[in-house]
């Protein structure tokens, strides 16, 4: 765990990085991209380590492009009342044609038919509706569901299937669309669901129509573009923000998500420096033109890779955003405090501030509980049971105040039996 | 905090104003293929030499 809240560690044979909790799609952008700041910083160090001559690439992408790929998870809690079987109905429909504004791209394919390029970097590998795998016979549907909070209250929803977007629009998209369909499914703000006739082959097709027009055919006989549907979850999520409210990054969500549906419309070329799979789609035109490549050459394969590096003067899309050519929503300032700093209104706050003041007092740190060594005679557990709590606004002035990790847990309350009682 | 505020409203930087534009938009500050000769020039430059040989290597092992 580190000092902004994140989760940094190995998994089988890669690094991955986990932000911290957040209660909004625009800080996930800001404690995504810090995770990119924070692996090309660690692939530095690696490198230091290395002898003269080698060199550490670190690619933040979801394939090798040779039949293996690798997820991007997505996490949100979801009220526990809202039946999963229709979680799942209103999902499949909104993860298929998502892949039109939120694929990270990708050159060849790992599956049938044959495609030279495509929107998603994960649809080939893709093989159920619904089911706990992650590795083998993937699902669309994750039901993976630790929720790391009440689990009366809250359901994990587990998704999976994403791609990992270097676009911040992208990744604001990405997440902030499908919190606000969340949003509309727990407030029954939705139409009937669009029921896909396919939604695997669906996946596909999307992931192979660069012109975003391909119908795609419903269980009820009509035919809609992967626009058409993301057109209509907009629409209700709009009617949704409309009636009960905006909260914090609804406004900026739901004027990119129209915006991006008009652009695709109009010429999904101009998608490129918003949405990762047409940017990469027209840096690869532009370079096979000038140097004659054909459209899987390795050499094209390379720039697809190095699109991904997460490394600010060789990534592609780091050279691109540099010079102005990609949008951008954060700011390098505040990118960089949050390398440092967790989000202030999750218990991320006191889980990363706690390790930042105490390190020494840490004993273990994860999603729900710090457990500190204060010098006593047993360890002490804080539970966070509760993602809300443990904000800046209530546990800030009591860390700041505190001297060490025994007097923070004499004024937490002196108990080692806190649960969910934290602040 | 409000979105709002945060995303537009701390626009006395450069970085402020440059993100009201592309909102209306759509678009970055400079179009993607602006002056493409430097842009292919650049990503010829970060390109490894050896392509073939760097995407070969490239392969995952395990993971999810």
């Amino acid at each position: 765990m580190l000092t902004n809240g994140a989760r940094l560690y190995v998994d089988h044979a890669h690094p991955e990085y986990a932000t911290p909790e957040c209660t909004n799609a625009r800080d996930l952008v800001v404690w995504d991209v810090a995770g990119e700041r924070i692996m090309a910083a660690a692939g530095r160090r690696a490198e230091e380590l290395l002898p003269p001559g080698h060199a550490v690439h670190l690619h933040k992408n979801n394939t090798d492009g040779k039949g293996a790929a690798y997820g991007t998870h997505e996490n949100y809690l979801v009220a526990r009342r809202v039946p999963f079987g229709l979680l799942t109905r209103h999902l499949l429909p909104m993860f298929v044609s998502r892949v039109a504004l939120t694929g990270a791209g990708r050159v060849g394919s790992d599956a049938e038919p044959a495609a030279e390029f495509q929107l998603s970097q994960r649809a080939d590998f893709f093989e159920a509706e619904v089911g706990l795998e992650t590795t083998v016979r993937r699902p669309l549907m994750n039901t993976r569901d630790e929720p790391h909070a009440d689990p009366d209250r809250w359901r994990r929803l587990h998704v999976i299937n994403g791609d990992a977007n270097l676009c911040e629009v992208a990744t604001l998209i990405k997440v902030g669309a499908l919190l606000l369909v969340l949003r509309a499914v727990e407030a029954s703000a939705l139409p009937e669901p669009l029921a896909l006739a396919d939604p695997l082959a669906a996946f596909r097709s999307v992931s192979r129509d660069t012109s975003l027009r391909a119908p795609l055919e419903l269980v009820d006989g009509r035919r809609m573009t992967a626009l058409d549907i993301q057109e209509s979850y907009a629409e209700a999520c709009a009617d949704l923000v409309a009636r009960d409210g905006a909260r914090e990054g609804d406004d900026l969500v739901l004027r990119w998500w129209t915006r991006l549906i008009e652009l695709g419309r109009d010429d999904p070329g101009r998608l490129a420096g918003t949405v990762d799979w047409a940017t990469k789609l027209a840096l690869i035109e532009a370079f096979r033109a000038r140097h004659g490549l054909g459209p899987t050459d390795d050499r094209v394969r390379m720039v697809d890779l190095q699109y991904h590096d997460v490394r600010r003067d060789r990534g592609l899309h780091h050279r691109l955003a540099a010079a102005g050519r990609v949008v951008r929503l954060t700011t390098d300032e505040e990118v960089e405090r949050a390398v440092v700093e967790p989000p202030a209104d999750t218990r991320a706050w006191f889980r990363g501030r706690c390790i930042a003041r105490f390190p020494e007092a840490v004993v273990a740190a994860g999603w729900d509980s710090v457990v500190l060594d204060t010098g006593g005679e047993a360890l002490v557990r804080i539970p966070l049971d509760e993602p809300s709590r443990g904000t800046r606004e209530r546990v800030g002035d009591l860390l700041d105040a505190a001297a060490d990790a025994m007097d923070l847990v004499a004024r937490l309350g002196g108990s080692p039996a806190l649960p969910g009682q934290l602040a | 905090m409000s979105g709002s505020g945060r995303i537009g409203g701390e626009g006395t930087s450069e970085r402020g104003r440059a993100e009201e534009e592309p909102l209306v938009a759509g678009r970055p500050p400079r179009d993607l293929l602006d002056g493409v000769d430097d842009l292919l020039d650049e990503i010829d430059e970060v390109l490894e030499e050896n392509a073939e040989e760097f995407v070969r290597g490239y392969v995952q092992k395990g993971g999810q």
